[in-house]
Order: structure tokens, then sequence, then C-alpha cells
């Protein structure tokens, strides 16, 4: 009896009414969610975008501020750490371990850059001689766009901070000796997540940074 | 359950992971660790429901307090902050850890059971998101304790009454306690959603289609999107609320740039809906028990479950009606005054189905009847009010009197508070295995509907002659002293009657002398009720293969083609999974680390204000190697063989 009781337990994945895994559904439920999540972040930052545009009686240029060309870089290295995280994908359901290696560590490092570039950036910002731009106030007068731009990037670093972690995770397991192809969809969980965290970036870009060039 | 009666295989060994901290306790564990480390739906129903019976109480006396403060005019029973602190608390309370927790114990215990599944879809997350209830619960009053006492800022944490520099009482701790505790419950509140929700869509029984479910489980379905849906806006509101008390961003300081008019937007873009997620359940629970006790199927299944949907979709349009007075503009005010009339229409379809339901039905005055047809009665009192509220001249009288309130508690109590004690009465013989004391159970129907309606129907005339609410005291001369006196003599009466309720309720489970259930003591009609009561731990013994709608009435009356079918049980018998302690671990390490952020600043000899993380991060860390266990501790489990007869 217990061969067969471990033949139950090896063989763990019930069989779904949709015939889509549980974690997967679990986890496109949780994106609907975090889009809520963002969706506030993002209505909240572009309500008062105009509405404080002025310090002290002066126009703020939020250009003055902005190291545009960083956060293209930064954002281009997070578009390409995406490419990574499907071929990590791609390769575990092959059964190819040390490709998913390769594509989960490269997924990490990317993933990594896109965080320092952020410290470094708000470094920057809160630092920058005459022009510091903090939580709650720019030149030294209070102000909006600090807050509901730390709040709202930072509340992005987070999440790809908690997907890096989440990718270690896996990296180091991957060294256990005990991964395989069994593992495939919960690393597509893990890829979609990451796949999300970059979508949104894709638009806190353009809202956030490129639409102050434009409008 | 008789263990000796079943074939019991051991669990493997192999599979089993290696280095464990604390092992997962298996299936011979009893006494408290069983209740603490338990994966089971139907016992995490119960905690929750006896948890949220217990806040029902420290809610009540919240409650009754409020009303003696308002007996007669310019009484002292509490000072003017202690009032404040009072209808906050009792809202908070009432809202977050009374009628959604008592929903939610209804979706635990029962929909696995209506859909025909062993348990939810993520059995160790349904436990973390118990234990995340309770702590909020606990954070929540545990406000009373520090400085400033608990919030007095209304259920709604209006801007700028939380801002730090308009406390009454310096550093004024409450509102950080309430921010902190309603993250907590949105977090348990989210975990159930997404679990549910996976469930439902992925767990049903073969046979058992979309629209063969009973309407309480769509009504899970819809409450889970509406909750994953909506909690996030209010999440990120406490976020930045958060932010501005703390770190000193400018989100809700007018002060310094920021707009109080933006929280009203994000507290009601989450409240509405919310609304709904109140009073879905109690829907839902209304529509099982009225074709039961009418012995006829529900008049109109898929519109019932189409106006649910309906009005959950609608519910995130609408948002603005608790702002007309806020000066939104023309166009704004009028889209929202249309939309909220609108949403009238499914619900009146829904009450019309419910009345078709008992048209020439065999009607049986039971107590669960008797409670879901005053769940009818009073929610349309509710329900008119509300369509009268969708007026924006007739809203900017009524803002802030004590009509809105009378509005809200036919709603809340009327409808959602007596379609959950109607739930109780019928589900609790399958939650206990005894039947209920009819007399006892009519005694309390009947106290709680004269002193409900005492209480609150009054209060439509005194808003009408305008006594505002949230004040503490009123003077002399306005001839408000009669009706709040009925007002509060009703409340006390019904307070007498939720408390000798709930006593019935915890005491049918130790209650020997009560008589036994059956598995079928009401003739009902859904799946859960051709299972032995109390529910043994796998539910079914066989998985059923699902014919009809209402299979339990088919399997009695209907013809045999609808009879439900049992697949054979293969070799390897049921699989249960063990119990886990880690759940509750991360729980903790969450407890543990909103304590930290609550006390994390303090003021050193100098002046200075000084950041202390050590305890946040140390909760976090905790929470954090819960989790990273619980991925690795493997599923584990064990094997039961139960005979065909034993479900």
């Amino acid at each position: 009896m217990s061969d067969a009781a471990a033949h139950a337990l090896d063989h763990h994945e019930p069989v779904t009414s949709t015939g889509i895994p549980n974690k997967k559904v679990l986890m496109w439920a949780f994106l609907g969610s975090d889009c809520m999540f963002f969706g506030t972040l993002i209505s909240t930052h572009l309500i008062y975008r105009k509405i404080s545009a002025t310090v002290g009686g002066n126009f703020l240029d939020i250009r003055d501020v902005f190291d545009i060309e960083l956060t293209s870089f930064s954002t281009f290295i997070l578009l390409a750490s995406s490419l990574f995280m499907a071929l990590a994908v791609s390769a575990i359901h092959k059964g190819n371990l040390t490709s998913t290696r390769w594509m989960l560590f490269g997924t990490i490092i990317f993933g990594a850059i896109f965080l320092a570039c952020q410290v470094y950036e708000f470094t920057h910002f809160v630092y920058a001689p005459g022009n510091e731009l903090t939580l709650s106030s720019y030149r030294g007068e209070p102000h909006v766009f600090g807050s509901t731009f730390y709040v709202l990037t930072g509340t992005h670093g987070t999440h790809v901070a908690i997907g890096v972690f989440w990718l270690i995770g896996w990296l180091v397991y991957s060294f256990t000796g005990k991964m395989s192809t069994s593992d495939a969809m919960d690393v597509e969980c893990c890829g979609l997540y990451w796949h999300f965290v970059d979508i949104v970036w894709i638009i806190i870009f353009p809202v956030v940074y490129l639409m102050e060039y434009a409008f | 359950m008789a263990i000796e009666s079943l074939k019991y295989a051991s669990p493997d060994t192999e599979t089993k992971i290696e280095a464990k901290v604390f092992p997962r306790p298996s299936q011979h564990t009893a006494g408290i660790v069983d209740w603490l480390t338990t994966i089971d739906h139907k016992k995490i129903g119960l905690m929750y429901g006896m948890a949220a019976l217990f806040f029902l109480l420290v809610g009540g006396i919240e409650a009754l307090l409020i009303r003696s403060q308002l007996w007669s005019h310019n009484m002292e029973v509490l000072t003017n902050r202690e009032y404040n602190q009072m209808f906050t608390m009792h809202g908070t309370t009432m809202v977050f850890l009374v009628i959604m927790p008592l929903s939610a114990a209804f979706f635990n215990y029962l929909m696995p059971l209506q859909i025909g599944a062993r348990d939810v879809a993520f059995p160790r997350m349904n436990a973390l998101s118990l234990w995340c209830f309770v702590s909020g619960g606990i954070i929540l009053n545990l406000s009373w304790f520090f400085t400033g006492g608990s919030p007095a800022i209304g259920w709604f944490g209006y801007a700028p009454l939380t801002d730090t520099r308009f406390a009454e009482v310096l550093g004024d701790m409450g509102p950080d306690f309430w921010i902190f505790s309603l993250q907590m419950l949105g977090l348990a509140s989210l975990l159930a959603s997404f679990n549910f929700i996976t469930t439902i869509i992925n767990m049903r029984a073969p046979g058992m289609t979309m629209m063969r479910m009973p309407v309480f489980t769509w009504m899970t379905l819809i409450v889970s999107f509406l909750i994953i849906l909506a909690f996030p806006a209010i999440t990120i509101a406490l976020v930045e609320l958060m932010f501005d008390r703390t770190y000193g961003t400018n989100f809700y300081d007018f002060l310094e740039g920021g707009k109080p008019h933006l929280w009203q937007h994000l507290f009601w873009i989450f409240g509405h809906p919310e609304v709904y997620i109140l009073i879905l359940p109690a829907m839902g629970i209304v529509s099982e028990v009225i074709p039961v006790f009418s012995r006829k199927p529900l008049f109109g299944y898929g519109l019932v479950i189409f106006s649910g949907a309906i009005i959950g979709f609608m519910g995130f349009a609408v948002w603005s009606h608790h702002m007309f007075t806020t000066g939104m503009g023309v166009v704004a005010t009028s889209a929202f005054s249309i939309l909220t009339m609108l949403i009238a229409i499914p619900t009146g379809v829904k009450i019309f189905n419910w009345i078709g339901t008992m048209w020439d039905g065999r009607i049986r005055f039971d107590t669960p009847m008797l409670f879901a047809l005053g769940f009818i009665t009073m929610f349309m009192i509710g329900g008119f009010t509300g369509i009268m509220h969708s007026s924006v001249p007739i809203d900017a009288q009524h803002q802030d009197s004590y009509f809105v309130v009378a509005h809200f508690h036919y709603v809340l109590i009327g409808g959602a508070l007596f379609g959950l004690f109607c739930g109780f009465y019928f589900w609790l013989p399958k939650m206990t295995g005894r039947m209920l004391n009819e007399k006892l159970g009519k005694l309390v129907f009947t106290l709680m509907f004269i002193g409900f309606n005492l209480t609150f129907f009054p209060m439509h005339y005194l808003g009408m002659i305008g006594q505002p609410r949230r004040t503490h005291s009123y003077n002399e001369g306005h001839g408000f002293e009669t009706w709040n006196q009925i007002a509060t003599i009703g409340s006390f009466i019904l307070g007498i009657g939720i408390a000798i309720g709930v006593y019935q309720f915890v005491s049918a489970f130790f209650n020997k002398r009560l008589k036994p259930a059956g598995k079928n003591p009401w003739d009902a009609r859904t799946l859960e009720w051709t299972l032995s009561s109390p529910v043994k731990e796998y539910n079914f013994a066989r998985n059923p293969i699902i014919k009809a709608r209402d299979q339990a009435w088919e399997n009695n009356y209907g013809p045999k083609e609808n009879h439900s079918q049992k697949e054979p049980l293969d070799d390897h018998g049921v699989h249960m999974p063990d119990r886990s302690w880690y759940p509750l671990l991360t729980a903790i390490g969450l407890f543990v680390m909103v304590i930290g952020m609550l006390f994390h600043a303090s003021i050193d000899a100098s002046g200075e204000l000084v950041r202390n993380y050590t305890v946040a991060i140390a909760g976090g860390v905790v929470s954090t190697v819960g989790i990273i266990m619980w991925s690795l501790e493997g599923p584990a489990g064990y094997h039961l063989f139960p005979k065909e007869k034993e479900e």
C-alpha cells in the first residue's frame, strides 16, 4: 500500500475543471488584483501631476530633476530581463537544467541592475544640489510630486526586488538536484509575475517619465 | 470520527522533507495543536465564525454605549472623544471583523461542499488568511491601550482627521493601529478570495457545471472577484496615508499641496464595492433558504445569478454617490446619480425572484425562513432609502444626518446580519450535527426583529428633523429625546436578541441534549445535504458525479437519470494533507512586523526623532522564513479509505 501511496503523492497535481493548473489560476487572479494596486498609484500620480506643478510660486520643471538617459537604460535592461525569463521557462519545460540556471542567473543580474539604477536615481534625486526632490518637498518647499513619484516607483521597485528574491530561490533550488520538468509550472508562475512587473514598468516609464518631455 | 473503522495507510516517509523545524502534525493530532495547525476548510470556517461572533459582541457593546450616550440631551455617559472612538471602532469592527468574516466563515465551510470538492485549492493559504484576520482584529483592539486610545476618525478615516498635526492627543497612535489592522484584514480577505476563485473555477466535481452551482457558491465567486478588485484601492490609499503619517509625504495634506478629496475617492472606490461584498453573501444564503422552505426550486436561477454579477460589476461605478456634497461638478454628479438608480434594477429583480419562489409554494415558517423573510422586508426598506439617496438634491439634505444611519443599518443589520443569522440557523445542523431549539430561535428572531425596528425606524424621522450623525450630544428643545429613547430601548432589545442567538450558536457545538440532525433535516436541495452531519474530514467518501442542479433534491425526488453517481475510490484512497505550522508562523511574523512598524519611531533625550526597525525586520524575517519553509515542506499527507456509506 505504501507504494501506491507514494505513487499518489508523486503525482500531486490534481485534474482541474478547466485543465489549467490551480497555481496558474491563482497567479492570474493575483495579477488582476495587482493591476488595481498599480492603477490606484498611477492615478494618484497623474491626478497630482498638474495640480501641484508650482512650488512656492515657481513652476516645477521635473526635467531639471530627471536623468532620462539613465532611466531609459534601466528600462531597456528590465525589458531585456524578460527575454531571459522567457528563455528560462522554455528551458525548464524542456528539462535543460544548465540552460535554466544560466537564464535564471541572467534575469537576476538584469533585475539587480535595474534595482541598482533605481537606488542610484533615488539617491541622486534626493541629494541633487539645488534640486532636491524628497518625499515631501522640492527645493525645500512642500510639494506632492516627490510623494507620488517615490511611492509609485518605489512600489514597482519592491515588486522587482521580490521577483529577484524569488528567482534567487529558484537558482538555489536548481543546485539541490531536485529541480526537474515537474517544477516547470511553478517557474512559469514566477515568469508570469516577472513579465507582469515588466509590463507595469512599460506603463510607468511613458506616463511618469516620457510624458514630462512631451506635454 | 472512528479512525478504527477506516482502512489506513501510513504516510509515505520518502516524500517528507527530512530536516524540519516544525514537523507537520499528522492526522492523529488533537486538541489545541489541531486547531492551530489545521488546514481543513471546515475547521477554518468555524474559527472564522467564532472569532467574528466574538467581535459581534464587542462591536455590539460599543453600539450600546453610543445609544446610552444619546438617551437624552447633553448626556455624559461618554466624553466627546470617547464617543468618536466608539463610533469609529463600532463601524470598523462591524464591517471588517463581523460581517466580512462571518461571510468568509460560510464561504469556507460551505463552498467546497457545494461544489463537491474535498478542500479549497490552497488549504495552507486558507489557514494563513484566518490567522491574518485574527491578528488584524487583535491589532485594531490593541489601540485602546496606547497613546491616544483607539482611533477617533470614523470608519472611513477621512483626511484631514487622520493628519498628525490635527490630532486631539499629541502622538495619537489610534489611526496608525487602524491603518495597519486594515492592511492585515485586507491581506486576509485577498488571500481567501484568490483561494475561493481558484477553487470554484478549478475544483468542481465532474458534472458540476457553472450553471449547476448553488447560488451561494455563485455569490462566493462574485464577492471574491469584488474583493480582489476593490481591496487594492484601499490598500494603496492606506499605504499613502501611512507614508503621510510616518514619513511626511503630502498625499492628503492640504497645507502642503495634497488633496483630502483624493482620500474620499480612493476610499469609496473600495467602499462601495465593499457594500456589495457585505450584502451579496447574505443574498446567496437567502437564495438557498427560501427554495428549501417553500419546497420549490429557485425562481429564475440564471437571472438571480446574473443580477448578482451585474450588481457586483456596477458596484464599481457608483462610488461617488457617497460624495455628492463634495462639489464634483454637475456632469460627474449626474452620471453617478443615474448609475446608482440603475443598480436598483438588478436588486429588484432578485427580490421579485425570491417572491416568485415563495409564490404558490408550501411555505414552512421555521427559524431560517423567518430570518430570510426578515431579510427581504428589512433589506427592501434599506433599499428604498438607498434609491432616495441616489437623487442628488435629496441626498444633499440627508447627508450626515441620522437618516443615513437608519438607511445603512437597514441594509447591514436588516440585510446582511439577518441573512447571516438565517445562514447559521439553516446550516448549523450540518456543522454540529444537532438541531437548534426552534422555540429559542423564534424568540431570537422576534427580539431581533422588534428591537431592530424600534432602534432604527425612528432614526429616519430623527434624521429628517435634523439630528446630525457622529455628534456626541444634542441640546434640549429640538424634540430629539423621545425618539432617541425609543431607539435606545430598541437597541438593548436587539442586543439581548443577538446575545441569545450567539449563545445558541456556540452552545449547539457542546449541548448534547439537542436532537440529532441527520443528513438532511430540512429536506434541502444542494449537495452538502447529501453528507453526514457534521461533515467528515474528507467531505466526500467518493467523488460525486453531478447530474443536475439541486442535486440533493433530485436524488430524493428526481427522475433516475438525474440521480448523482459516485466515482469509485481508486487504490490510493482519499489523499488528506497533513496539518502545518507555517501559516501560523507566517502570520505571527507579520503581526510582529506590524507591531515593530507601529512602535519604530521614538524621541530620544535630545529631542531627535529616532527610527528603530529591529522588531519590524525581525518580524519580516520570521514570516519570510515561514514562507520558505512552507514551500519546502512538500505535500506529505496520508490516505484514508472510507466506506461508501461513511460520508
